[in-house]
């Protein structure tokens, strides 16, 4: 009975994801076109170099992972106060990349979770890698492999915004994503 | 309320000429014991002089008044030339008195006296033999004994802390003395080093590293410069603390799933698992008779401080008031536990006494972080921040006696005091 509820629930979030997918245009094209172009040249052997090629040739089919176009090219999941929850508004950049890893079975990645200054921070520390594996659950229930993600915390100590106001904190609570290799 | 500046002057010390340290220090209530230190005979021709250094280690404390000095001559060097009527005319409880003279072969011998001005007698005679270069380490052993024969608890003056500084990108693992000077780098990066960790026997130093892009722990033999990973598993290898023996490391792992407290061997090896559950557990501390770790674990819904047997089993609460009390620290008595409470959204450090439960909060800062005992058990050391850099701040476990070391070299934090060292 469980796993019906399961399977139901992982079949509306691929549905979601689609649907989100189909309503922005590039995405989806640029995967395609992305795709075969990475397996021909296996004279530099990982997929993942052959990624970073297509950026020399910047418009019709740049590295979606780079194109600040893509959605790809967006990797940092923001969260709230004392929060590992991934919210609604990060939900399509979560899928976006959890769907390219789908499509890309060579692709990894690690998952670096973030917290603001505030507190101590061993216990930072641990609070970032619980976000890292909110977003990696997100992931994961979208179909990609556990074996391909790391999550790891840098907790206080990488903040992406200087400052010691709410502001700074808020860009400061996140979960980073990173392809290995890039 | 008392405040003094004391401006220590570091150049003194050859090696610490960048690392001007100014300390301030606030008392408020209790006694403090009067005492003259006068300059010791001859130790104007050596390049460190030793009782300036003794009566910053003394004031620093805040237990001890500085008696003023000015004016007496000639200074007395041995015990018939001492006036106790004058010493006691300025109310001065204690005389420490001194001699330095050099011997052939470039040694110089320290001598210094302590006397009980009241009752005229002597407490404490004491002559080192050493290199110059030695003279002022000297004067911490020499505050040392000063401040154990008059206070009864030992004197931590002679024992080094560790920290870490931030310069722009770069991060250094530095080590000095107890007052800041001598201050050596014994590891620099371009990723953060956190959570350093004094081995018992202070020949070690375990951090967290940031070099393989994720927290890794590392065992840093001082006095070789060695370095091993110990913990680099699958996520992170964070907090570590030792064994009271130095043979193992408490730290926390995420490989098998997420923050868990683990044993590892100290020189690395297979990691024993400690606590199964599905809440966050770290930050351990193992209590210094080795039978309990204390940690942070928010299985109860919020952080909160527990306490389980060092081999793992049946955790219990010890904090109840609040919602955030995280980063325990055993005193070296294991009575009472320092750590960091969050109060109307302020970070501060208090300490619990176990028995009794009672909580008492110590500082009065807005983000202050990472306590650790001084070995006496009389200072607490920890992070606090001032204009958006980490500094170092310490206060009596009494919460009486508050220290601040302004430092201008950059970003100061997370530190750690290290232990008595071996007589």
């Amino acid at each position: 009975m469980k796993k019906i509820v399961l399977s139901i629930a992982v079949a509306c979030l691929l549905a979601a994801c689609a649907s989100q997918e189909a309503k922005k245009d590039v995405p989806v094209t640029d995967l395609t076109t992305g795709t075969p172009s990475a397996t021909t040249p296996t004279t530099t052997g990982q997929g993942t170099a052959s990624t970073t090629t297509p950026t020399t040739q910047a418009g019709i089919t740049g590295n979606p992972l780079t194109d600040p176009k893509n959605i790809l090219s967006k990797r940092s999941v923001y969260f709230d106060f004392d929060s590992n929850v991934v919210k609604d508004e990060f939900r399509p950049l979560v899928q976006a990349h959890a769907k390219y890893m789908v499509e890309k079975r060579d692709a990894k990645i690690r998952i670096e979770g973030n917290c603001d200054e505030r507190g101590s921070r061993e216990y930072n520390l641990a609070l970032g890698q619980r976000r890292a594996e909110a977003v990696k659950k997100v992931m994961t229930v979208l179909g990609v492999q556990e074996s391909r993600i790391e999550t790891v915390s840098f907790g206080e100590e990488k903040p992406a915004a200087p400052g010691h106001d709410e502001a700074a904190w808020a860009k400061n609570r996140r979960g980073d994503i990173r392809y290995v290799g890039e | 309320m008392k405040r003094f500046l004391l401006a220590l002057l570091l150049a003194f010390a050859a090696l610490a000429v960048r690392a001007q340290l100014t300390i301030d220090i606030t008392t408020s209530g209790g006694r403090q014991i009067p005492i003259a230190i006068l300059p010791f005979a001859g130790e104007s021709s050596q390049a460190q002089p030793v009782s300036p250094v003794v009566g910053a280690d003394l004031a620093r404390t805040g237990l001890f008044r500085l008696v003023n000095t000015v004016g007496v001559s000639p200074l007395p060097a041995e015990p018939s030339e001492v006036n106790f009527v004058d010493w006691q005319a300025r109310s001065s409880e204690a005389l420490v008195i001194g001699k330095v003279e050099a011997l052939p072969g470039g040694r110089v011998e320290v001598r210094f006296r302590l006397f009980d001005v009241q009752k005229q007698s002597q407490l404490a005679s004491l002559s080192y033999v050493v290199t110059p270069a030695q003279l002022r380490a000297t004067a911490h052993r020499i505050a040392d004994v000063i401040y154990e024969k008059l206070t009864g608890d030992k004197g931590v003056f002679s024992t080094k802390i560790t920290y870490v500084v931030k310069k722009g990108t770069r991060y250094e693992l530095q080590v000095s003395d107890a007052d800041g000077a001598n201050a050596q780098t014994v590891l620099a990066s371009n990723e953060p080093i956190i959570s350093p960790a004094w081995s018992p026997d202070g020949g070690r130093i375990a951090y967290v590293s940031f070099d393989q892009k994720k927290p890794v722990v590392v065992v840093q033999n001082l006095a070789q410069g060695t370095t091993r990973v110990v913990a680099a598993y699958r996520g992170n290898n964070s907090a570590p603390t030792w064994s009271p023996d130095g043979a193992s490391l408490v730290v926390t792992l995420t490989r098998d799933d997420i923050s868990q407290l683990y044993r590892i061997p100290a020189s690395g090896g297979e990691p024993r698992r400690l606590t199964t559950t599905p809440a966050i557990d770290t930050e351990a501390s193992v209590s210094p008779d080795g039978r309990w770790i204390a940690f942070t674990s928010d299985r109860g819904g919020s952080p909160q401080i527990y306490r389980m047997p060092a081999e793992g089993g049946a955790a219990q609460r010890l904090t109840f008031e609040g919602t955030y009390n995280v980063r325990p620290r055993f005193s070296p008595d294991g009575k009472s536990i320092a750590f960091v409470q969050r109060e109307s959204g302020r970070f501060r450090i208090a300490v619990l006494e176990i028995a009794s439960g009672q909580v008492t909060v110590l500082t009065d800062g807005g983000l202050d972080d990472s306590p650790s005992f001084a070995p006496n058990g009389r200072m607490i050391l920890y992070e606090a921040q001032a204009n958006g850099r980490g500094q170092l701040a310490a206060v009596s476990s009494d919460g009486r006696v508050r220290q601040r070391l302004v430092s201008a070299a950059g970003d100061v934090r997370d530190p750690a005091w290290g232990p008595l060292p071996a007589q």
